[in-house]
């Protein structure tokens, strides 16, 4: 079937190169020293931190914030038009990240953004003299919360719409306030989706490489997306398996993820039932 | 005074009016249900009961006290949805403790309550169950548990059983009537199908376009219909529009048939003579000419089980008559009959300007 | 008789006023900064605009871009319907496994997947030049991997609204071949779920930077990224118009599904 052999060419084996390529070492043996080298590398330990904690940030925050705009678009008493509304752009959004979000980020909060500006002639603050940047780990962090929190509008809109109406009913005519009802039943039964949202959401802000590249410029942030590109683009390491091995890593960080992120699947789908 | 009243109830939903002024009464224990078709308005009294919904006029008042106000979950009523209102993330047992957790109820006088009440409706063996694991009926039950379980003044049902496979369906309603006396507790029941509400009901008020056409006790609402509407939703009917002939007879398209009800009524008046098929007879015609019945020849007969269903016309004139199978053996179709009825078994109601109810039951002309 | 209507409830309309004031105001910044006179650095001049728009770099790579993306569609459609149709059809056993393929890229994102392809194709295979430095060889490739699980779960779900094995058998019935089946059967009632991955690609091929730039070729996204380099204004209005290129596939998938009588929007990653 010309689609496997497809999938094989430009997935399977590329990958597995990868994988491979990360044992392999200069003069053609296989060593672990590759491994090694990016466990103990100080800047490569740095890197997968910064990655996490911001994959972390995000993931966190994006599922907390797009879970309370996408309960608010949908739930009764909302005009449909707000729901197609913040539906639409959410499409657009979680997909307008890369270069173009970066610079709108740069023009709105960069050293001469408008936002920027706005603040030092209303408030008389320069926020880059008080040690904000937006290439900095919280500039980074709010410029991907932008496809973020879209992102989990998307994934969790649908798990907001099982809510069967039936449920907050019976749970109200039972004698129950809806504070009640959220803490015994609308937060249990969407609560395996909304972790397996954020698993998403981190592992998409884990692999995002545009965004980062354009904000720092490839130098600043030490990110392990970067420093992939960096090891690609020819500069620094002088290892090439090395950009391999953190490859490998990289891949071995959203693999967990996604171990997780399956049975949680398996159990919300079955409570929808 | 009545344990819990519906006055001038009206609901509009933009230019759709859902309720026109509807007015009910229930007496303490008493089960009435609300019978009607898809869009009569039945859930939607229901639900400004339950408190769902505000009325845009009217009151809902329960032992005296005006409750239209009252949000949903104040108004201490047991609700049984048509499906899906089981809590997922909950066990059976869960379910039912639901409402005496929020309560605050002791441990152990809710452990003891739940196992009472899930024995009661037959579900003892199957407490720790998910709902995902339960038959529709099961979840059913479980339901009515649940509702009960808080000891509420009034029991509210919104088609429990129409998601249900016929046979679930039949046990189940005397099971839910059976349950419901021994508590005597005051029931509003909704349904469609009109079987169900005169089986179980103590009075069945059927609704039609928002509005309550009759209200009885099912033997009166299937006796004596006082609309064409209920006439032709309660059980099928022969409705034969005619005109009074001369005393006690009607002119049923040019045949005169003796009906004592037509008696000391105006000549030539317009009526709607109504004859339930179970009061037709038929027999095979001998040939001499047959006074005060339809001659005409067999055009359908189908078969119901013990009942078989015979259509006899002639021209423009047809009867439909319900007859035991053995009895219904002789009559092939295209057979020469005479059906016939006693004089006192047909209604006469008066055809108004307003065109008739849509026919809901294609074997009744 | 009054007219009631059910209310919004307070706190539904603080998050939606402070989502759409976080949503907002970074596109407002852009237009204001795009609209600066590139002198004075204030308000308000076209000149930024007009400065790309006389770019022919602009206009060359947004060809290349969009030509990209067409191929990518097509190789897409053509690889992934039939095999999609051959799944629901005949193998529904492989569902998973397919299904579970349209995962992996999720576990393999572009910027792991370009090592792999770049050290594949140079390092393992040698591939000649010819291959590697044509971006509509190499980069497609790689796009239709990359737009795999977006174009699989839109043509899925079309392939699961409609019954496959009905309609074949009845085609096959009436004597229809197998090429007939599918193009004048089984393509013209999934044609929303093919358009809707067709636009969601379109904006994928628009906006992916990571495998372009790290295997240097030239495409819209590294163009602008070196316009956000060298020079800001210009950067503004040439992100406005990405923005609305990307606004505009997804309107299209929008009415092209509420045409169609269905409606999906769904889910795209930009990095």
């Amino acid at each position: 079937m010309p689609f496997f052999a497809y999938a094989a060419m430009f997935l399977i084996l590329p990958a597995a190169t990868v994988m491979i390529g990360a044992f392999k070492s200069t003069d053609g043996g296989y060593t672990f020293d590759n491994i090694r080298a990016i466990v103990e590398a100080p800047n490569i330990r740095d890197a997968f931190w910064e990655s996490i904690r911001i994959s972390l940030t995000t993931a966190f925050l994006g599922a907390l914030f797009g879970l309370l705009i996408a309960y608010a678009a949908i739930r009764k008493g909302t005009p449909n038009w707000i729901r197609s509304a913040y539906g639409t752009f959410s499409g657009v959004a979680a997909n307008f990240g890369g270069i173009p979000l970066a610079f709108a980020f740069i023009a709105t909060l960069g050293t001469i953004g408008v936002v920027t500006q706005l603040i030092q002639d209303v408030f008389g603050v320069n926020i880059y003299q008080h040690g904000f940047a937006i290439w900095s780990r919280r500039g980074v962090e709010l410029v991907y919360l932008y496809f973020q929190i879209p992102l989990m509008i998307l994934v969790i809109a649908p798990a907001i719409d099982g809510l069967r109406a039936e449920w907050s009913e019976a749970s109200s005519n039972l004698g129950a306030s809806r504070w009640q009802y959220w803490r015994h039943i609308g937060m249990p039964v969407l609560m395996p989706s909304i972790l397996g949202a954020a698993i998403l959401l981190f592992g998409n802000s884990f692999a995002a490489y545009a965004t980062a590249y354009s904000l720092t410029s490839g130098t600043g942030l030490p990110l392990v997306p970067i420093l992939i590109g960096n090891d690609l683009a020819g500069n620094v390491l002088n290892n090439p398996h090395e950009g391999q091995a953190l490859a490998l890593g990289m891949f071995v960080v959203l693999a967990a993820m996604m171990l997780f992120y399956i049975p949680l699947q398996r159990r919300a789908s079955r409570w929808a039932k | 005074m009545a344990h819990v009243e519906l006055q001038q109830l009206y609901r509009s939903f933009g230019p759709v009016t859902a309720l026109q002024g509807i007015d009910l009464a229930l007496e303490t224990g008493e089960f009435v249900s609300l019978l009607g078709p898809s869009g009569c308005g039945k859930t939607t009294a229901l639900r400004l009961v339950a408190g769902f919904d505000q009325p845009d006029s009217g009151r809902i008042v329960v032992d005296g006290k005006d409750i239209t106000r009252t949000p949903p979950n104040k108004r201490d009523m047991g609700m049984v949805f048509q499906a899906y209102s089981l809590f997922p993330n909950m066990t059976a047992e869960q379910n039912v403790e639901y409402g005496l957790r929020i309560r605050r109820q002791a441990k152990a006088d809710r452990r003891a309550r739940v196992a009472q009440l899930l024995e009661l409706v037959g579900l003892g063996h199957a407490t720790k169950r998910y709902p995902h694991q339960l038959s529709g009926g099961m979840q059913q039950r479980v339901a009515l548990a649940r509702a009960l379980a808080i000891e509420p003044k009034v029991l509210l049902l919104d088609e429990p059983l129409s998601a249900l496979d016929a046979k679930v369906r039949v046990q189940l309603r005397e099971e839910i009537r059976r349950i419901q006396l021994e508590l005597g507790i005051t029931t509003l029941y909704v349904t469609h199908d009109q079987e169900e509400a005169l089986s179980i009901s103590d009075r069945v008020a059927v609704m039609w376009n928002g509005k309550i056409e009759q209200i009885g006790s099912p033997a009166e609402m299937y006796g004596s219909p006082a609309t064409p509407f209920v006439a032709e939703f309660i059980g099928t009917m022969n409705r034969l529009p005619a005109t009074i002939a001369d005393d006690g007879a009607i002119d049923y398209e040019g045949l005169r048939l003796p009906v004592d009800a037509a008696q000391g009524l105006p000549r030539g008046e317009r009526v709607l003579c109504l004859l339930r098929p179970e009061t037709v007879d038929v027999a095979i015609a001998d040939g001499s000419p047959a006074e005060g019945g339809l001659t005409g020849d067999v055009v359908s007969k189908i078969f119901l089980g013990a009942v078989t269903r015979v259509r006899v016309e002639d021209g423009d004139r047809s009867l439909v008559a319900d007859l035991s199978t053995s009895r219904a053996a002789p009559l092939a179709v295209g057979t020469r009959v005479v059906a016939s009825f006693a004089s006192s078994s047909p209604r006469l109601l008066a055809l108004t300007e307003d065109a008739l109810p849509p026919v809901l039951d294609p074997d009744n002309p | 008789m009054r007219l009631r209507r059910p209310q919004i409830a307070a706190s539904a309309v603080v998050w939606l006023v402070l989502g759409a004031i976080y949503f907002l105001v970074p596109l407002i910044a852009t237009l204001l900064f795009s609209l600066r006179d590139a002198q004075t650095g204030k308000c308000c001049s076209l000149s930024a605009y007009g400065v790309i728009l006389h770019d022919p770099q602009f206009w060359t790579t947004i060809k290349i871009s969009f030509r990209l993306a067409l191929e990518t569609i097509a190789i897409g459609l053509l690889l992934f319907v039939p095999t999609i149709y051959w799944v629901h059809l005949k193998l529904p056993r492989l569902r998973p496994v397919v299904g579970f393929l349209a995962l992996v890229p999720f576990v393999v994102p572009p910027i792991i997947l370009v090592v792999g392809l770049l050290k594949f194709y140079k390092d393992t295979l040698h591939a000649p030049f010819w291959f590697l430095g044509k971006p509509d060889l190499f980069l497609v490739g790689a796009y239709v991997i990359l737009a795999f699980p977006y174009i699989y779960f839109s043509l899925d779900a079309g392939f699961r609204s409609i019954d496959v094995h009905t309609l074949t058998e009845a085609s096959r019935n009436l004597g229809a071949s197998w090429r007939t089946t599918l193009t004048r059967v089984i393509l013209p009632n999934i044609r929303v779920a093919a358009l809707s991955g067709a636009f969601l690609t379109l904006a994928i091929v628009m906006g992916e930077f990571t495998i372009a730039s790290l295997s240097a070729f030239h495409t819209f996204p590294t163009y602008l990224q070196y316009v956000n380099e060298s020079q800001a204004y210009p950067a503004a209005a040439a992100t406005l118009m990405s923005f609305g290129i990307t606004w505009a596939a997804m309107l299209s998938i929008l009415l092209v599904g509420r045409r169609g009588g269905q409606r999906t929007v769904r889910v795209g990653i930009g990095r």
